[in-house]
This record gives C-alpha cells, structure tokens and sequence, in this order.
C-alpha cells in the first residue's frame, strides 16, 4: 500500500517536472519570438540529446545523426512563428527531425543505388549468411555485443525502406503513438500501423535465424513482456 | 486449435490489437503460439541493446554553438525571407528569363517547315539553356573558390566563408527552380547534377560565417565526394555545345534529351 502511494506519488512528481519543462519551452519560444535570440539557446540544449537519439536510429550514423539534429533546431527557430504556444515544443521539434531523417535517408539510398556497382553486388550476394551464425548462441545482451550480430542487425535495418525505419524507431525504441507515426510519416493510422508491421515482419525474419531459442528464453527473463506502448515524451 | 498469426503476435506485442485479453488468453494455453511470441521477443530484445553513441552532458551546448552563427536574426519569419530584397533580385530575374522565353516565343517568325508550337519550344529550350549555362558557371565560381581558398595567416583561427554562403543561398532559389524545370521537360541527366550541386550550395549555405580550417576542410571534401566540380564543368559544356547546335540548326529536342539521359 505504501509502495503504491510512493509510485502514485513518483508518478505525480514526474508529471510535475514534465509539465514545468513545457512551461519553461513555451517560456523560451515565446522569448525568442519575442526577438531574444538566446532564449532558443534553452530548447536547444533541453532537447538535443533526445532528439540525436531519434536522429542515430534513424540513418545508423553520427555524422548524419548530427547533422539531422542541426537542420532539425534551424528549421524549428526559421518556422517557429508556425509553431503553436499550445503544442509541446519537444513534439514538435521531434517530428521535424523525425521528417528531416527520412528526406536524407531518401537522399543516401538514391546516391547509394547510383554508387553500387554490379559487382560489388554480387560480392554481397555471395556472403554465405551461415558464416554469421555464431557456434554457441550467447544471450541477447551478449549477442548485442557480438560485432558480427551487430552489423547483421544493422544491415537488417538498412534493408528496410525509409518509412518502414521511421516507424520501427518511433514505434519500438521512442514508443510513439500510432497517430504521431501516422503524422511523421503523412499516411492514415492504419497505413502506419501496416508500416510498423511489415518492419517487425522484415527484421524477425533477417534476425530470427541469429538469435535462437536461447535468446527467447533469456529476453524472457528479462522481462521483455508486452505492454501497450505509451506516447513519445 | 487455431493458431495465432503473425499479424496478431506483432499486433499484440506492440500493444495495436483489440483483442488483447482473447490473445492473453490464447497463449496462457498454447505452447506454441507462447513459443512464437518467445522467438519475436529475442529478435525485438537483442534490438533493444543496439547501442546508441553516448553524448555527453555538454551535448545540448555543442550544438548550440554550431548552429548560433547559422540563425537569421529573428525566428519564426518562414515565408517572410522571401520578402528580403535579395530574394526579390532573383525572383526578378528570373521572372525576366521567363518573360524574354515568353516574348521570344511570340515574335519569332516560325520557319515554314515548322510549326509555331515547335518553334516556341525551341526558343524558350535556348533561353533556359544560356539560364542554366549561367547559373552553373556561378555555382562553379563559387565552388571553386571554396576548393582553392587561401589558409588563414599564422595565428588567425578562423576563415570568413560569409560571402560564398550568401551567394550559395542565392543560387539554392535558382538551382531548385531548373532541377523542377529539368525534371518535367523528361531531362533526367540534368535534373540529377542540378540535385547534387544542390545537396552542396545547401551545406554551403548552412554553414557558419567565420569557419575553422578544419571546418572548410570538412567542406572541401564533401565537394570532393559528390564531385560536383567535375559534374558541373561537363554539363555546363555540354550546354554551351547544345547552344552553338541550337543557335545554327535547331533541331528536336525531346529526342536529344532522352539520348542524353541514356547516356
């Protein structure tokens, strides 16, 4: 019972400290409306972190990570006139980089197709995949640590489009709602549902046979059980 | 006993189904649906320990730093740059070359072999030609002189790039205006270096005022990479070849473009 009231209590404090942020962000916006350059200074170091992880998952690179959290702060301070005082300033800058990503993962894939060779091509046809498979099926956490299951998982997530990408990463790692994935992506919910899906369906089926029954049993230890997702922070 | 889809595992592992108690309920009884949802966790959860790159605490200032030189002055103005007088030359001038294609187009008397529509066409493909012919000499102008620019004196850290930049985001207006024109008159050849250079004058443009050495070497290479330089010299050629041929005998111009974009 006391537990109980400590985690009802918790969960009061850390909607307090939400809401206080978005205060201080309209505070900031308002400012820097205003003319005061430096109050964007505020929105830019509260969220830069948050939105570098979107950003890493996203295109698989820093570089490009970095370069997507940049454009995404230059577009919210150019159009920050568009930006309602109502909306949480961290959605909104999360959604413009979350669009920014896809336009340059579009970008490398086209430079990419126009870059491959027939040959190099084939090279990678010819990877048998099982020279990947590792001897003893170590758990997931070690296997998370295996370079070579690390590149599998990377390579298992460049195969998917761009859109099927954004919606994994917002879905799975940053728990978004259907309708934000819905918004980012510019499709209905169902189609965005459809899209996290077919994402799931394409990595479990490129993963499955590196990550064994053995790690089914110790990711359920780990008490990976399935929840209903939340709403992005 | 009817099995689970795959559909429904992932709808209910993502927490997107309706049925939600009736799957519970299905797996508490089913080993082998539990065992496909146990399979789907390991791949999902060995995605989960993917590592993210750490940044630091300093993060959310580093990036502040790097973008600061590259704010206008006032946030939230969107649609209202396009009203700056430098925006307004551009436009300007570029609603001139539309006007002297239009013009052109009008008062040039077509030979009698020809028709009027054809003879149109070919006036306003030699004004878009000498435009996009200029435009790319800019862009080279500008390119060229961030490739060669001079180090900065012993003891002075940082190069003044501010005038490329400026004329880089100039250029960006025109640039994306030919690649649009490009892409409908079916000139794919084209539309794709006009794509690159701007991918390029876009860096260009949104890079700080005053940058460091290694900064501009930064730069240099991304020039390098896409290399663009050599992209825009060739076709900017091949442009003042098609006008000499135009200027002496005009000829069809759909079929050049769509051997060129063979090519």
């Amino acid at each position: 019972m006391i537990r109980m009231s400590e985690s009802a209590g918790s969960m009061q404090d850390r909607e307090a400290v939400r809401s206080a942020a978005r205060e201080s962000d309209a505070l900031a916006v308002e400012r820097t409306l205003a003319g005061e350059r430096d109050a964007f200074r505020v929105l830019v170091e509260r969220h830069s972190q948050q939105l570098f992880r979107l950003a890493y998952r996203m295109t698989g690179n820093e570089h490009d990570a970095e370069e997507v959290v940049q454009e995404a702060f230059l577009r919210a301070y150019r159009n920050l006139g568009q930006f309602g005082s109502r909306a949480n300033f961290g959605t909104w800058a999360y959604r413009i980089a979350a669009n920014y990503a896809i336009d340059r993962m579009r970008q490398k894939r086209t430079e990419d197709a126009r870059r491959s060779t027939p040959s190099s091509l084939a090279e990678e046809q010819e990877q048998d995949p099982l020279d990947l498979v590792p001897d003893e099926r170590p758990t997931p956490d070690r296997l998370a640590g295996n370079t070579e299951l690390r590149n599998k998982m990377e390579e298992a997530l460049k195969e998917l489009s761009s859109s099927e990408r954004t919606a994994f990463v917002m879905r799975h790692w940053e728990g978004c709602a259907i309708e934000e994935i819905a918004a980012v992506l510019k499709s209905t919910t169902s189609a965005a549902k459809n899209t996290v899906f077919r994402s799931v369906q394409k990595l479990r089926r490129a993963l499955e046979p590196y990550v064994g029954a053995r790690g089914a049993l110790q990711a359920k230890a780990a008490g990976a059980a399935p929840e209903p997702r939340g709403t992005q922070p | 006993m009817k099995h689970l889809t795959e559909e429904e595992l992932i709808g209910y592992r993502e927490g997107e189904t309706t049925q939600r108690e009736a799957i519970a309920e299905h797996l508490t009884s089913c080993s082998a649906c539990r065992a496909e949802l146990d399979r789907l966790e390991a791949v999902l959860h060995a995605l989960d320990n993917l590592p993210v790159p750490e940044r630091g605490p300093e993060y959310g200032r580093a990036v502040w730093q790097q973008i600061a030189p590259r704010l206008p002055d006032k946030a939230g103005r969107g649609w209202r740059t396009w009203l700056e007088p430098r925006r307004w030359v551009a436009i300007g001038a570029m609603a001139a070359i539309v006007i002297a294609a239009f013009v052109a187009g009008r008062w040039s008397k077509p030979k009698d072999s020809e028709s009027p529509a054809a003879s149109v066409a070919q006036v306003r493909e030699r004004v878009l030609i000498v435009a996009v012919g200029e435009h790319l000499g800019k862009s080279e102008m500008v390119l060229m002189e961030l490739a060669n620019a001079t180090p900065p004196a012993p003891g002075q850290k940082q190069i003044n790039i501010s005038a490329e930049q400026r004329r880089a985001e100039d250029l960006l207006d025109a640039n994306r205006l030919y690649r649009e024109t490009a892409k409908q008159d079916g000139d794919a050849a084209l539309a794709s270096v006009l794509d690159d250079l701007e991918r390029v004058l876009m860096d260009v443009a949104h890079s700080p005022q005053e940058v460091t050495p290694a900064e501009l070497d930064t730069i240099r290479q991304r020039i390098e990479a896409h290399g663009i330089l050599f992209k825009v010299r060739v076709v900017g050629k091949e442009l003042q070849e098609k006008q000499k041929t135009t200027n002496s005998a005009p000829a069809a111009t759909e079929s050049k473009a769509r051997e060129r974009n063979k090519a």
